[in-house]
């Protein structure tokens, strides 16, 4: 059992990969870490558990990395994504900081491997962890206790006590007890609140009942809303996420990475008034599949129905939910509860406006519509031979943006401007500092691991004066 | 065609999910495997499961393991895929059925071949050869008669060879696996894999041997345990050259080639079959198929005996107890022999196919299906 009377110099919040590189580097710098973590052990790491790789600036091919990616190109990828909404000095902060981010993650026992198949074509600007998220979880966790970091599984940090900026301890659910926690130094690692249903409703209505959370259902923003609750500064639209299309016959909370479906491309999509919404082809998939979620959130019921012929099966990686599979439209529309007639005349306007062209499933080609409203820009095919196909959608939510606001040394600013004596973010819970809207593949993992590294740097340094 | 059993049924689920997420696809064979397909029959299923060597790299890496919902666990269910390809694949087909009680079978053959092997020399022989020290050329045949000694050696072994052949062929009908035809590639590649046991490498650093901290140990031991084998059946087919080519009758000087080959391969096999063990008690049960336990104890068990009992037999020729020990050697090593086909010692066998398989497949399939 941890003792948790004695007064650790910080108290990190949170047990994802942010809270693991917080905890990490404050305890190479000689503080007394503790890390509370919500979920029992085997669901520990957050959303980290999920990931799968992290988006890394590099001069010149390094380890896994190929070619080089540049702050540049970084900073434009980025600035695209979120036409603009975000704050540039600390993005290009991060951006730089990024590049050191392997390195240090190899430095906790995470290995890295080259991208194979199925990762969206990353291997230039993306690090991949060898066996996905849980094993670089597994690491730092290993590493963490190697470094005698106190480790709380099953421990809810409920509320800080914050006077004039100042947090002095917390009152903690550990183990189903309550608890405090002194601490000198206060980093928050603890997520977004994506899993908080009633706080979804609250911006979304009876609509965030259909969204699926993908990711850990310990994301309740609890700390998030405690923080924003006393007089920290809030920063990003409540309503903006990173979402995906997912099956929309997946768990609605932590189904994971197998459930999003990539068949968007080589299928036309159309929404429960059997409309289309999208131009489903109007880039890669790399660079649309972020955007997919809240098309769909915004569409009725949140549901859409990609529906694609036999031609298209090998386009995309298999699914894990078989699709409906019907041998004419009006068959597959009375499998999926569509109006039989209706998409019988969409695929129709849609076959008549495929223009003639040469198919390239990897890269954008010049199969198109024409005339059709809205168009689809490549990987326009006639949807003409049997079977037919249709993968149910609904938006699969990773994580939320609304964020406390933070400087550069990852402190935590009150709403009167001035930051936070002892208090420190990294992570989701400030990700909407960098991300106003939109998302870069492998970006929460820079920005978590880069936050967290300087959050546990300054936590560290503020004790040790 | 028979049903397919629930073994296959959750395989092919757990494949099915694993193909969609292929997080794993950096650790072994396995996983490239499977991006070369998008369904799988029971036959793909089985190949994959021989492929698998029990690492479980994959499941302390896996999103979707235990406790969660989808409860994937590749390791224990491949193993578990595995025991029933051996029992389908059997020959005789009724033998089959000695895979469910594999931990039995084995020590009670082991048993019954020490007993039988110290009746046979007590009714054959004088029974004090048992006590009394024999010495000089011709010393291990005073206990059990040459020509019975070779008899017993060359039906046993005769049996298990052509047992597991005809099993062989029975895994490649069944599973589609290749049968005749010969590329040097593939098969050079096969050949590494099996000597190296790169699979068991997790991609360079090691394997989840105890938990989910990375570790070679259980590579080192099984390379041990199977080079020591090698060692000891080099020795005994060095044995057989002097005899029959050079005439020089045993025992052998201790500095002698078979001795030696057989010294330090016992010594391997004991370490090898003791480590293997060790690991097995102690590692994390998550991905652990229990239901397998006793087999695999009692083959490592059988397979420390065999070693032990013939250093012991080397420490002791000289004395009067080596009747006894060689007795109780042979009487191991014949059950070992016969009982070689039904127990967990196939595993070598189907392992081998799976392995060339995958070097051709990776060679003729196409592309693994990639995303956009």
């Amino acid at each position: 059992m941890a003792d948790l009377t004695q007064t650790f110099d910080v108290l990190i919040a949170g047990g994802g990969n942010a809270a693991l590189c917080a905890a990490i580097t404050a305890r190479r710098a000689g503080a007394t870490v503790v890390l509370a973590e919500h979920a029992p052990k085997s669901m520990r790491g957050g959303n980290s558990r999920h990931t799968r790789n992290v988006r890394a600036l590099h001069h010149g091919p390094t380890g896994v990395l190929t070619d080089s990616y540049l702050e540049e190109e970084y900073w434009d990828d980025l600035r695209r994504v979120t036409a603009g909404k975000t704050d540039e000095p600390l993005a290009r902060m991060c951006i730089r900081a990024s590049e050191q981010a392997p390195k240090f993650l190899e430095s906790c026992g995470v290995v890295f491997q080259p991208s194979l198949s199925g990762t969206l074509s990353l291997s230039r600007t993306n690090a991949f962890f060898l066996g996905g998220g849980k094993a670089l979880v597994n690491a730092l966790y290993r590493t963490a206790e190697a470094l005698g970091i106190v480790i709380l599984y099953d421990t809810e940090v409920q509320h800080i006590e914050v006077k004039d900026g100042f947090a002095t301890e917390a009152i903690v659910s550990h183990r189903g007890f309550p608890a405090t926690i002194k601490f000198k130094a206060f980093v928050a690692s603890a997520g977004g609140f994506q899993a908080n249903r009633e706080w979804l409703r609250k911006y979304w209505g009876d609509a965030a009942d259909n969204f699926q959370i993908r990711g850990t259902p310990y994301a309740q923003g609890r700390i998030l809303k405690d923080l924003l609750a006393q007089g920290v500064q809030e920063v990003g639209d409540p309503t903006q996420f990173h979402a995906v299309a997912n099956d929309a016959r997946a768990p609605m909370e932590d189904g994971g990475l197998a459930m999003r479906l990539d068949c968007v491309p080589f299928s036309i999509v159309v929404n429960r008034d059997v409309e289309r919404f999208y131009d489903e082809g109007e880039d890669v998939w790399p660079k649309r599949y972020a955007i997919w979620g809240r098309l769909i959130a915004q569409q009725p019921g949140q549901v859409a129905f990609a529906i694609n012929d036999s031609k298209a099966q090998m386009n995309y990686l298999p699914p894990v939910f078989a699709p409906y599979k019907a041998d004419s439209i009006a068959e597959l529309a009375g499998m999926i509860g569509l109006d039989a007639a209706k998409l019988e005349k969409v695929v129709a306007d849609y076959n008549a406006a495929v223009q003639p062209g040469t198919f390239k499933a990897q890269s954008l080609d010049d199969c198109r519509t024409e005339g059709l409203a809205p168009p689809k820009s490549h990987w326009a095919r006639r949807i003409d031979t049997p079977p037919y196909y249709c993968h149910p959608l609904r938006p699969g939510i990773t994580f939320t943006f609304l964020s406390v606001k933070v400087n550069e040394q990852a402190r935590v600013m009150m709403a009167d401007g001035k930051p936070s004596a002892n208090m420190f973010a990294s992570g989701e819970i400030m990700s909407g500092n960098i991300l106003g809207q939109g998302y870069l593949a492998g970006f929460g993992m820079a920005i978590g691991t880069v936050f967290g590294r300087i959050a546990g740097e300054q936590a560290a340094k503020l004790v040790r004066n | 065609m028979a049903a397919e059993s629930e073994t296959v049924a959750e395989a092919r689920r757990q494949m099915e999910i694993c193909n969609a997420c292929r997080y794993c696809e950096g650790y072994c064979a396995v996983f490239p495997a499977m991006t070369m397909r998008r369904s799988f029959t029971e036959g793909d299923l089985t190949h994959l499961a021989n492929l698998c060597h029990g690492c479980k790299g994959c499941y302390h890496a896996c999103q979707y393991a235990p406790p969660h919902a989808f409860g994937i666990n590749i390791p224990a269910t491949f193993a578990e895929l595995r025991q029933e390809s051996y029992a389908k694949n059997a020959w005789p087909a009724p033998m089959g059925r000695l895979f469910e009680r594999s931990g039995t079978v084995v020590s009670l053959l082991a048993a019954l071949g020490v007993a039988l092997a110290l009746i046979l020399v007590v009714a054959l022989q004088d029974p004090a050869v048992l006590w009394s020290a024999q010495r000089g050329v011709g010393a291990f045949f005073r206990v059990i008669p040459h020509w019975l000694m070779i008899t017993l050696g060359v039906v046993t072994f005769g049996y298990a060879i052509l047992a597991m052949a005809m099993g062989a062929r029975n895994y490649c009908r069944s599973t589609g696996s290749p049968q005749g035809g010969f590329d040097p590639g593939p098969a050079t590649e096969a050949a590494v894999d099996i000597v190296t046991m790169r699979n068991l490498g997790g991609g360079g650093h090691g394997c989840n041997d105890l938990d989910e901290g990375f570790s070679t140990r259980r590579r080192w031991l099984h390379q041990a345990l199977f080079g020591g084998f090698m060692l000891c059946f080099a020795a005994t087919c060095t044995g057989t050259l002097y005899h029959y080519i050079l005439g020089w009758k045993s025992p052998h000087a201790f500095l002698s080639l078979p001795v030696q080959l057989g010294f330090w391969g016992g010594v391997l096999m004991m370490i090898g079959a003791a480590g293997l063990a060790h690991v097995k008690v102690i590692t994390d049960p998550g991905p652990v198929a229990k239901k397998l336990a006793g087999g695999e104890f009692a083959i490592l068990a059988l397979l420390f005996l065999i070693a032990a009992t013939g250093l012991l037999l080397l420490a002791v020729r000289h004395t009067g107890a080596m009747g006894a020990m060689l007795a109780i050697h042979l009487g191991l090593v014949f059950a070992f022999f016969l009982v070689m086909p039904y127990s967990k010692m196939v595993h070598g066998l189907y392992r081998g196919i799976a392995l060339l398989r995958h070097a051709r497949e990776k060679r003729t399939a196409p592309a693994p299906a990639a995303a956009a």
